[in-house]
């Protein structure tokens, strides 16, 4: 019957599980892993605006998160890439300047405090890099709010990135640039559009170069790595009540597309908001989530003392999750259908 | 109004059907010995009428239906019984079984049997031939078929939906049927259409089989009310609530049956074995099975006798290869791990698939992280995240009353998609297991 014999079935060597048998090549460490490749342009326009000051800050506030994942965290939750992410997060959102002990402290505030002291990876109900980065706010408001600007040279150092704990060191010599946010409601400036969208504007390290931000998600998005819903809901609604505001009174309310392309507005809305963790299961949730984070961030702005108002506006909204989640849950299948199995009005 | 022929959410999990559609069915030769376990269907198991010593031909009856949800199991070759005991089942546990040696001389020609004329029959009399049969649904749940066709008066039928969709990865058994006996399908739709006096026939194929849609179409009988419908490849198609949704619009209200709609669905594989007993007079012996997977040698669709041991029908495929890690009876998205090969191929087997580590392996479980890729997934709306938080911790009757368990069907979309590897379906059969458990226990006390 065979050219060779059959080789007897090796049932000693097979395996017993439960259906089903096969799965989606899709992983957690893959899809954490894949939001860290996404993340490296934008870390290399931080370092093409600011110079080796993005390198180290980003370096320690990576740093500061993968050590207390590893010291605290469960045993080899390391190579599952989340605590990369909230290191590399928190320093996209942090001054070129800051000093790295800070940085450092943010990322283990934001590890230690955010995520493992609520059970670890999928328990946290905040998104950990905006804990570390409020957590840092409030421990050192001037620090955070020093932006250097990018009209540096590029190799020089943007601030007092060296300075140690208790040391009251003199910055060295650095040309500080407002941000857009600042300098719109403190001064009443206007940033032009395309200094926003290219990032050649003082700010946050990767909080500037927003068209790189949006393509960097579009292919998270792509993926299904990222729920598109949330970062165009948030768009749409900033878009919508900045407008509607605009139309009011131009002269005291900003044009829509400055208010997008401001601030940690792509960064947040595309990253942030974004975490799977904290953000809403359902489609329908994911579209209140992101409609309450657009107009919290709106009225923040412009009627609140911040300039900024997206990490707020973030975390106040991660924590109606649950609730969202519990009230948007869809008509599961064969329920509520009238007689003859037709569809219910919705 | 334009739609979709598909149902929400579901699943692609790759499909490898390209390893045996192209196949012809091909006859296996019968083995030394076969083993006919007394539960092959769902109800209760049919009661032995032979002991050690007896002979039986081809066709013979060796247990009868015990009560209404039940059915006869007739012999699949000609041989003397050897023993009535225990023997490993498909299912994973030991079950009574009859094992017949079969004789290896003998031509294996039945005896010669009643051809029902089915044009005299009355619907009555039709069922009870399909009963007679040992006919059950051979599309995997092996429920008795007689049941399906006798439903209560107050709930009228007006449609007989055939499920061709085959949507299980892997699997070509109802694919081959259709293109290679369309004419049988034909005839078997006829007879169900009589049996169940409905005036319509729909048969549903996923349309990643254009071959058997175009077969079927040219071959459909004019006179038969009945049409062929290309349906979307998605999983899991050929569920029978996901595809009345897909043909008809209309949902199966939760814990009733598709008759409270108005719809019964068939398999194909059904339809063209209830056409057989009607041609030939032949008792449900033997199925097409799919053998296939990248552990399989020689990939085939085989006809194999009832009762036939797995271990037999893959040696007949060249054997399994040396990386094999699970074989699969049934699909690989529902089907069971096979710890023992010695067990049958029962009427409910559709295929046997061999799995390599590439496919098959124990992978690493992370945290839930709230992705909510299995609630996109979830052809029945629920949330699978909740329901697996809930498992984990077996709060299982907080899973029945507020994420209604009881709607789950167990096609393991969620499981598939997860990032995490949590084992989402494998915990809900476990819960649905327990709770069951804990309701008769509850009903003994």
């Amino acid at each position: 019957m065979n050219d060779r014999p059959a080789s007897t079935p090796p049932e000693d060597r097979l395996l017993l599980t439960a259906a089903p048998h096969l799965k989606s090549p899709d992983s957690t460490p893959k899809i954490m892993w894949n939001v860290v490749g996404s993340l490296v342009p934008i870390m290399g326009a931080a370092v093409y605006f600011f110079g080796p000051s993005a390198i180290v800050v980003l370096a320690a506030s990576t740093a500061g998160a993968l050590g207390v994942e590893w010291l605290f965290g469960p045993k080899g939750s390391l190579k599952d890439g989340s605590a990369a992410i909230t290191g590399i997060l928190l320093g996209l959102c942090l001054p070129a300047g800051f000093p790295l002990w800070m940085a450092f402290l943010g990322g283990a505030f934001g590890i230690g405090f955010g995520k493992l002291m609520f059970g670890g990876l999928g328990q946290n109900p905040f998104n950990p890099a905006l804990v570390g980065r409020a957590f840092l706010q409030a421990a050192f408001p001037t620090a955070i709010t020093t932006w250097p600007s990018t009209e540096m040279e590029w190799a020089a150092w943007r601030g007092a990135n060296f300075t140690l704990p208790l040391q009251g060191g003199e910055a060295p010599d650095v040309v500080t640039a407002p941000t857009p946010l600042g300098l719109w409601k403190f001064e009443g400036e206007v940033t032009d559009l395309w200094s926003l969208m290219v990032g050649n504007t003082g700010g946050s390290l990767g909080e500037t170069a927003g068209v790189l931000i949006l393509l960097c998600g579009s292919y998270l998005a792509l993926r299904n790595y990222l729920n598109w819903r949330i970062p165009a809901g948030i768009f749409l609604t900033v878009f919508v009540f900045s407008e509607i505001l605009y139309l009011v009174d131009g002269a005291r309310f900003p044009p829509p597309f400055f208010m997008l392309f401001s601030g940690g507005l792509m960064l947040g809305a595309v990253y942030m908001a974004t975490d799977m963790v904290t953000s809403p299961v359902t489609h329908l949730g994911c579209w209140i989530f992101a409609a309450g984070i657009g107009i919290l961030v709106v009225l923040i702005r412009v009627w609140g003392g911040l300039p900024e108002g997206v990490m707020y506006a973030i975390l106040f909204m991660n924590a109606f999750v649950p609730f969202i989640n519990r009230a948007t849950q869809p008509r599961v299948f064969g329920h509520g259908v009238a007689k003859g199995g037709k569809e219910p009005k919705p | 109004m334009w739609r979709k022929l598909t149902f929400s959410h579901g699943v692609h999990p790759p499909e490898h059907k390209e390893l045996t559609n192209q196949v012809p069915i091909r006859r296996m030769p019968f083995p030394d010995e076969i083993v006919l376990p007394v539960r092959q269907h769902a109800g209760r198991p049919a009661k032995p009428i032979v002991k050690p010593g007896d002979w039986v031909e081809r066709g013979d009856k060796v247990a009868e239906a015990d009560g209404f949800v039940s059915v006869p199991i007739h012999s699949s070759a000609a041989g003397r019984v050897v023993e009535v005991g225990w023997w490993p089942h498909p299912d994973g546990t030991m079950a009574e079984a009859i094992m017949i040696q079969v004789e290896k001389y003998s031509p294996q020609i039945p005896r010669p049997r009643q051809i029902p004329r089915w044009e005299g029959l009355s619907p009555q009399e039709v069922v009870s031939w399909v009963q007679k049969g040992g006919v059950v649904g051979l599309g995997g749940a092996a429920f008795p078929t007689h049941v399906k066709l006798l439903p209560p008066k107050e709930f009228p039928i007006q449609l007989l939906l055939v499920n061709g969709a085959e949507c299980e990865p892997y699997l070509t058994t109802d694919h081959r049927t259709m293109v290679e006996f369309p004419h049988r399908v034909w005839f078997g739709v006829r007879i169900m259409m009589k049996a169940l006096q409905v005036q319509r026939a729909v048969i549903g194929v996923e349309k990643n089989k254009p071959d058997a849609i175009e077969i079927l179409s040219k071959t459909r009988p004019p006179d038969l009310n009945a049409e062929v419908i290309g349906l979307t490849v998605k999983y899991p198609q050929g569920a029978e609530k996901m595809l009345i949704k897909a043909v008809t619009g209309r949902e199966v209200p939760s814990g009733k049956l598709p008759m409270h709609v108005g719809v019964v669905v068939q398999n194909v594989g059904t339809i063209s074995c209830i056409a057989e007993i009607f041609e030939t007079g032949l008792p449900l012996i033997e199925r097409v099975v799919t053998v296939t997977g990248p552990g399989v040698r020689r990939p085939s669709n085989l006809i194999v006798p009832v009762g036939t041991k797995i271990r037999d029908v893959l040696e007949f495929c060249g054997g399994l290869t040396e990386d094999v890690t699970e074989v699969i009876t049934g699909g690989p998205m529902m089907g069971g791990a096979q710890p023992n090969l010695d067990a049958p191929v029962t009427k409910g087997i559709t295929g046997i698939v061999a799995l390599t580590r590439k496919e098959a392996r124990i992978r690493q479980v992370y945290p839930c992280i709230k992705c909510g890729h299995c609630l996109d997934a979830c052809p029945m709306f629920l949330n699978p995240s909740l329901m697996g938080s809930l498992a984990q911790t077996a709060r299982y009757q907080e899973m029945a009353d507020r994420a209604h368990l009881w709607d789950c069907m167990l096609c393991g979309a969620c499981s598939y998609v997860c990032p995490s590897n949590i084992p989402l379906s494998q915990m809900f059969a476990l819960a649905k297991y327990q709770l069951s458990r804990l309701r008769k226990k509850e009903q003994a006390a």
